[in-house]
C-alpha cells in the first residue's frame, strides 16, 4: 500500500465515519430519551435516498404509500386508546395529529413529482417525506409498550427492522438506484490528488450538524427536556415534562439525521431497500464505542469505523463487514474490564 | 390426582403420541415434525436464556450454523463418522459461546444482544465467503447419520435420533432447573447483589446458561446438517435467530414446553404462509417476513407470556410437578464450627466510604464478638446501610480495613464474604416472587452444597437436594411459613417477605448475621416473634448484626449499641448507656442549646 492509496482509503474512511456519526447520534439520542436500541434507524435513510431516486426518474416516491399506512396505522392506535380511556374530545386532535399532519409531506411529495423544480426541492421533500415515519412507527409500536425492559424494546426494535425491510421490498422493488451527485467537481489537494466535492459535502454536513446537535443540547430548553427525560424519566414528569412529548421529539431529530444520511450518501452508494441495516449496525458499534450514552466518544467511534471499513475494503471486499463487526471485540473486552461494578436490576419479559 | 401424577400423564401421553406418530402419518408430517424438532432444541436453549435467565441472543441461528458447518465439513471433506462430527461441532459451538460470552455478559443488559447481532451477521458472511465451506454455494452430499448396520438416509429413521434428543433435552433441562444450579439460574433476574449474597457467581451462572443455550443450538445444526445433508449460509443468518426467539416467545418464556409448543406453532404457520401468501401476491416470500414480524411486534404486545403462560392460567399449577425430590437424606448438610463465645469475630478499622465529594462513612471502627447481638442505629442518612455494605463486600471500601474471624476480608467479592461465613438481609428485600417460599430459602443454602449442572441435569443430585430442602425446610419451620412452603414468595406481604430473608440467611449456615431493618413493615406480634427468633439464634451461638429503626425494638434485643451520625461513630454502649448520652439524644431530637 503506498501513501496515496492510503490518503485516498483515509479520505473515503471519513466520509464513512461522517455518515456513521451522524447515524450514531440519530441512535444515542434516541436510546438515551426512551431507551429504544433504534435498529431500523438504517432503513429510513434508506427510503430517503430511494425516494430521492424515484424523484430523479420523474415518478411518484413510493414512499408515499408507505407514510399514509402508517399513519392511518397511528391514528387507529391513538384513537383506540382514547376510546378506551372514554377521552372522546381528543379524537379530532388526534385524526388531525396522526393523520394530517404526516399527510403535508405526502402531499408536496404528489406536487412536486414529475416537475421541472430544482433539485434542492427533490431533496428538501425526500427528507420531509421520511421524517413522519420513525415518530409513526414508534406511536404504533413502541409507545404502548414504552416501560418494558430494555430487553423486549430491543426485539420489538428488531422486529420493526424486519416489517419494514419487507415493507420496503414491497413498496420499493428490488432494485438499487444511485442518485446524481448534489455537488459536482473536485477541490485539488496538490501533487495531481484531489477531494471530489461530494466528500467534502458529507464531512461538512456531519461536522455542522454534530455542531448544532451539540448547541441544541446544551442551550435550549427543548435539548435541556431531552437530556433531562434522558436521566430519568420519572423525575423529568414531576417538573412537567412530558417523556410520550420528548420521546416523540427524539423520534423526529433521529427520523430528520436519517433522511440527511439518506441523501448524503445515495449519490456515491447504490441504495437498495435493505442497505439501510448495514448503516446502522455499523453505527451502533460506533455508539457501543461511546457506550451507547456518550455522544464524543460515538463521534470518535464513527470516525474509527468508517476507517477501519475503508481500509478493510482495500484488504478484502467481502469481509470488510466481518472485520468492522470484530472491532466491536477490543472495545467489548476494554468496556468488560473496566465495568468493575455492573448491578443490573432483572430484566423480565413474560410479565 | 396430585400436580406429580399430572405431570407425569401429560408427559407420557405427549412421549407416546410422538413415538406412534411416523407409523400413522405421511411423509410431510414427518418431515414437519423433523423440523420442528430441531427448532424446539434451539429455542429450548433460548428459553432456558431468556425466559429464565434474562439474557438473550440475536445469534441463535449462528451457533446452529456452526455446528452445521462443522459436522459438514469434517464428515464430507475428511470423511469423518458424523458421531465424530457431533463432538467437533459441539466443541467449536462451545467455544465460540464461551468466547462471546466472556466478552460481554459482564457488561449491562444490552450488550450482550446487540453483540449477537453483529457476531450472527458476521458468521452468516464468513460462510458465504469462504472457499473451504463452499461460498454462498455450500456444502451438498453431506454423508447421513449412521447407527451400528443402519443408515438413518430419510425422514422416518432420522425422526426417532431427532426426538430422543429433543427429550433428552427437555429432561435435562428440567432437572436442571430444579436443582442448586436451577435455583441460581432462576434468581439470575434477581441480581448480581442477591446471588453473591449466597455465594453464587452470577457471571459464571450467565455463562453456563449462555454456553448451554449455544450447545442446544449446536445440536440442533449437527441434526440440520445429516437430515438435509445439505448446507448453505440463509439459514443462520439474523432472520432465522429471530424466528428461533419468536418462538420461544410464542410459547411462553416461562415454561420449557413453551419450546415444544412454540416451534411447533411458529413452523406450521410458516408451512401455512408458504402456501397462502403466493396466491395474494408474486412477493410470496417477504409477505412472510412482514407477517412475522407483525406477529412478533404483535405477541410482544398482548400476550408475552406465550401459550404456555396462557394454559398455566387456565390449569393453576394443577399440572405443576412438585418441587421435593423423594430420595432419603442419610445425613444433613455439615454444619460450621462456631467460634467459641466471647471471641472477636468481626472487625472493622477506620471504614471511610466516599461516593465522590460526599463521605457517607467516616473513619468508623468497632467489634463484634461471638455470640452478642450488636445493633447499629442513626437518624436517616447517618451511614448505616453503606457500612453493612461494606462489611458484607457488597460496596468497596475507600480506606480502612475489615478482619473476619482472624482473616483480612478488605476488598474481598461480596461471593467470598459470603463464603466465610457472613450472611445477610436486605432493607429493599430481594426475594424471587416467582420462585417458592422453599426454593427461595434453599437458594440460601447455595455454598453449602457443591453438584453442578451435569449432575444437575443427570439428576445425580437427589441426596444432595434432598439434605438442602430438608435444611431448608427447618428454617422455614422456624420463621412459622413451613405450611406455606408452596406458596410463591410474591404472595407474601412485604414484613413477611424480610423474616423469609432472614429464613434464606440462615440456611446459610452463617457465623455472622447481618439483617437490615428486619422489623420494618411487622406488626407488633411478629416483631415479637422476630424479637424471640433472634434471641433464640444468639442463644444457639449465631452473631447477629443488626440495623434497625424501632428503638424499643433494638433497646430490648441487643447487648451493644454502636450509634452513627453523619457517617461517624458519635457512641458505643450498653442500651441503657446510650439512652441517657446527651449527644445521642441531640442527634435524634436537636439539641437543646
Amino acid at each position: 500500500m503506498t501513501w496515496d492509496v492510503a490518503l485516498i482509503l483515509s479520505i473515503d474512511g471519513l466520509a464513512n465515519g461522517a455518515v456513521y456519526l451522524l447515524a450514531g447520534l440519530g441512535l444515542v439520542l434516541i436510546f438515551s430519551v426512551t431507551r429504544v436500541v433504534f435498529v431500523p434507524f438504517g432503513d429510513v435513510a434508506a427510503f430517503a435516498a430511494l425516494s430521492l431516486a424515484a424523484f430523479e426518474t420523474g415518478r411518484m416516491p413510493p414512499t408515499v404509500g408507505l407514510v399514509l399506512t402508517l399513519a392511518l396505522l397511528a391514528v387507529l392506535t391513538e384513537v383506540g386508546s382514547l376510546v378506551r380511556r372514554e377521552e372522546y374530545g381528543g379524537i379530532p386532535k388526534a385524526i388531525v395529529a396522526w393523520g394530517v399532519l404526516p399527510a403535508v409531506p405526502c402531499a408536496l411529495a404528489w406536487a412536486v413529482a414529475g416537475q421541472a423544480v430544482p433539485a434542492a426541492v427533490f431533496i428538501a421533500v425526500s427528507i420531509a417525506l421520511v421524517v413522519p415515519i420513525t415518530p409513526l412507527i414508534a406511536r404504533v409500536a413502541l409507545q404502548p409498550i414504552a416501560d418494558a425492559s430494555v430487553l423486549v424494546l430491543l426485539i420489538v426494535s428488531l422486529a420493526l427492522h424486519f416489517l419494514l425491510s419487507g415493507l420496503g421490498l414491497l413498496f420499493f422493488g428490488p432494485e438499487g438506484s444511485r442518485t446524481s451527485p448534489l455537488s459536482t467537481g473536485s477541490v485539488a489537494l496538490g501533487d495531481g490528488f484531489s477531494v471530489s466535492a461530494q466528500v467534502i459535502l458529507m464531512i461538512a454536513a456531519a461536522v455542522v450538524l454534530s455542531g448544532l446537535f451539540f448547541l441544541m443540547f446544551e442551550r435550549t430548553v427543548v435539548g435541556k427536556a431531552l437530556r433531562a427525560t434522558a436521566v430519568n424519566r420519572v423525575g423529568a414528569r414531576l417538573v412537567g415534562i412530558r417523556p410520550a412529548r420528548t420521546a416523540l421529539l427524539a423520534y423526529m431529530c433521529a427520523s430528520l439525521l436519517a433522511g440527511l444520511i439518506g441523501v448524503l450518501i445515495a449519490p456515491v452508494t447504490t441504495m437498495y431497500y435493505d442497505s439501510g441495516f448495514l448503516i446502522g449496525l455499523k453505527a451502533f458499534v460506533a455508539a457501543i464505542i461511546g457506550g451507547l450514552v456518550s455522544y464524543p466518544l460515538t463521534a470518535i467511534g464513527a470516525l474509527a469505523v468508517g476507517l477501519v471499513e475503508s481500509f478493510a475494503s482495500f484488504w478484502s471486499g467481502a469481509l470488510k463487514d466481518v472485520i468492522v463487526f470484530s472491532l466491536l471485540i477490543p472495545v467489548l473486552l476494554l468496556r468488560s474490564l473496566l465495568a468493575a461494578h455492573v448491578e443490573d436490576e432483572g430484566e423480565e419479559i413474560d410479565q | 390426582m396430585n400436580g406429580r401424577q399430572n405431570h407425569l400423564v401429560v408427559a407420557g401421553a405427549a412421549v407416546v403420541a410422538l413415538a406412534l406418530a411416523p407409523l400413522m402419518l405421511g411423509n410431510f408430517a414427518v418431515s414437519l415434525l423433523n423440523d420442528i424438532g430441531i427448532a424446539a432444541l434451539v429455542a429450548l436453549g433460548l428459553v432456558l436464556l431468556t425466559g429464565v435467565g434474562g439474557a438473550t441472543s440475536f445469534g441463535q441461528a449462528a451457533f446452529v450454523g456452526i455446528a452445521a458447518y462443522a459436522t459438514a465439513w469434517l464428515t464430507k471433506t475428511q470423511g469423518a463418522s458424523p458421531w465424530l462430527g457431533l463432538l467437533f461441532a459441539l466443541l467449536l459451538t462451545g467455544s465460540a459461546a464461551l468466547a462471546i460470552g466472556m466478552l460481554t455478559l459482564r457488561l449491562g443488559g444490552h450488550f450482550l444482544p446487540l453483540s449477537t447481532i453483529a457476531w450472527g451477521l458476521s458468521i452468516a458472511l464468513l460462510f458465504g465467503n469462504l472457499d473451504a465451506l463452499g461460498r454462498h454455494s455450500g456444502i451438498s452430499n453431506i454423508p447421513p447419520l449412521r447407527l451400528g448396520p443402519w443408515t438413518l438416509g430419510d425422514s422416518r429413521a432420522i425422526y426417532y435420533v431427532i426426538w430422543v434428543l429433543v427429550g433428552l433435552a427437555c429432561w435435562f433441562s428440567f432437572n436442571l432447573l430444579r436443582s442448586r444450579s436451577g435455583r441460581a439460574i432462576r434468581s439470575l433476574r434477581g441480581g448480581a447483589t442477591l446471588l453473591a449474597s449466597v455465594g453464587a457467581d452470577a457471571y459464571r451462572v450467565r455463562l453456563t446458561l449462555f454456553v448451554m443455550a449455544a450447545l442446544l443450538a449446536g445440536v440442533a445444526g449437527w441434526l440440520y446438517a445429516h437430515m438435509n445433508r445439505f448446507v448453505s449460509p440463509t439459514p443462520f443468518d439474523v432472520r432465522a435467530s429471530i424466528e428461533y426467539l419468536l418462538m420461544a416467545v410464542a410459547g411462553g418464556l416461562g415454561h420449557l414446553a413453551g419450546a415444544l409448543v412454540g416451534s411447533a406453532l411458529v413452523m406450521m404457520l410458516k408451512n401455512g404462509l408458504q402456501d397462502v401468501l403466493p396466491l395474494l401476491s408474486q412477493r410470496g416470500s417477504q409477505l412472510e417476513a412482514v407477517a412475522f414480524a407483525a406477529l412478533f411486534i404483535l405477541l410482544l404486545h398482548f400476550a408475552r407470556a406465550g401459550v404456555m403462560g396462557f394454559v398455566a392460567r387456565l390449569t393453576k399449577g394443577r399440572f405443576a410437578p412438585p418441587d421435593i425430590p423423594k430420595a432419603k437424606a442419610s445425613k444433613p448438610l455439615p454444619r460450621r464450627a462456631l467460634p467459641a463465645r466471647g471471641t472477636e469475630i468481626l472487625s472493622v478499622a477506620g471504614a471511610v466510604k466516599r461516593f465522590g465529594g460526599l463521605v457517607a462513612v467516616n473513619d468508623v471502627s468497632f467489634d463484634v464478638k461471638a455470640g452478642e447481638i450488636l445493633g447499629l442505629i442513626g437518624p436517616n442518612g447517618a451511614g448505616k446501610s453503606t457500612m453493612f455494605n461494606l462489611v458484607t463486600g457488597t460496596l468497596p471500601m475507600t480506606a480502612g480495613r475489615v478482619r473476619f474471624l482472624g482473616q483480612d476480608i478488605t476488598g474481598m467479592p461480596q461471593r467470598q464474604i459470603a463464603r466465610l461465613g457472613i450472611a445477610r438481609t436486605f432493607q429493599h428485600v430481594k426475594l424471587r416472587p416467582n420462585m417458592t417460599l422453599l426454593d427461595n430459602v434453599a437458594l440460601g443454602a447455595h455454598a453449602r452444597a457443591r453438584s453442578g449442572v451435569l449432575t444437575a441435569g443427570l439428576r445425580l443430585n437427589r441426596v444432595e437436594e434432598r439434605q438442602i430442602f430438608d435444611e431448608a425446610m427447618r428454617h422455614l419451620e422456624r420463621i412459622g411459613l413451613a405450611e406455606r412452603a408452596h406458596e410463591l414468595a410474591g404472595s407474601l406481604p412485604l414484613g413477611t417477605q424480610r423474616i423469609l430473608e432472614i429464613a434464606r440467611a440462615l440456611a446459610a449456615d452463617p457465623v455472622l448475621l447481618v439483617l437490615d431493618e428486619p422489623a420494618a413493615g411487622l406488626r407488633r406480634k411478629e416483631k415479637q416473634a422476630l424479637g424471640d427468633l433472634l434471641r433464640k439464634l444468639r442463644d444457639e451461638g449465631v452473631t447477629i448484626l443488626i440495623v434497625e429503626h424501632d428503638m424499643d425494638f433494638v433497646m430490648k434485643l441487643v447487648g451493644r449499641l454502636v450509634v452513627m451520625n453523619f457517617g461517624s461513630k458519635l457512641v458505643e454502649g450498653s442500651p441503657s448507656a446510650v439512652r441517657g448520652d446527651e449527644r445521642v439524644q441531640a442527634a435524634y431530637l436537636g439539641s437543646v442549646v
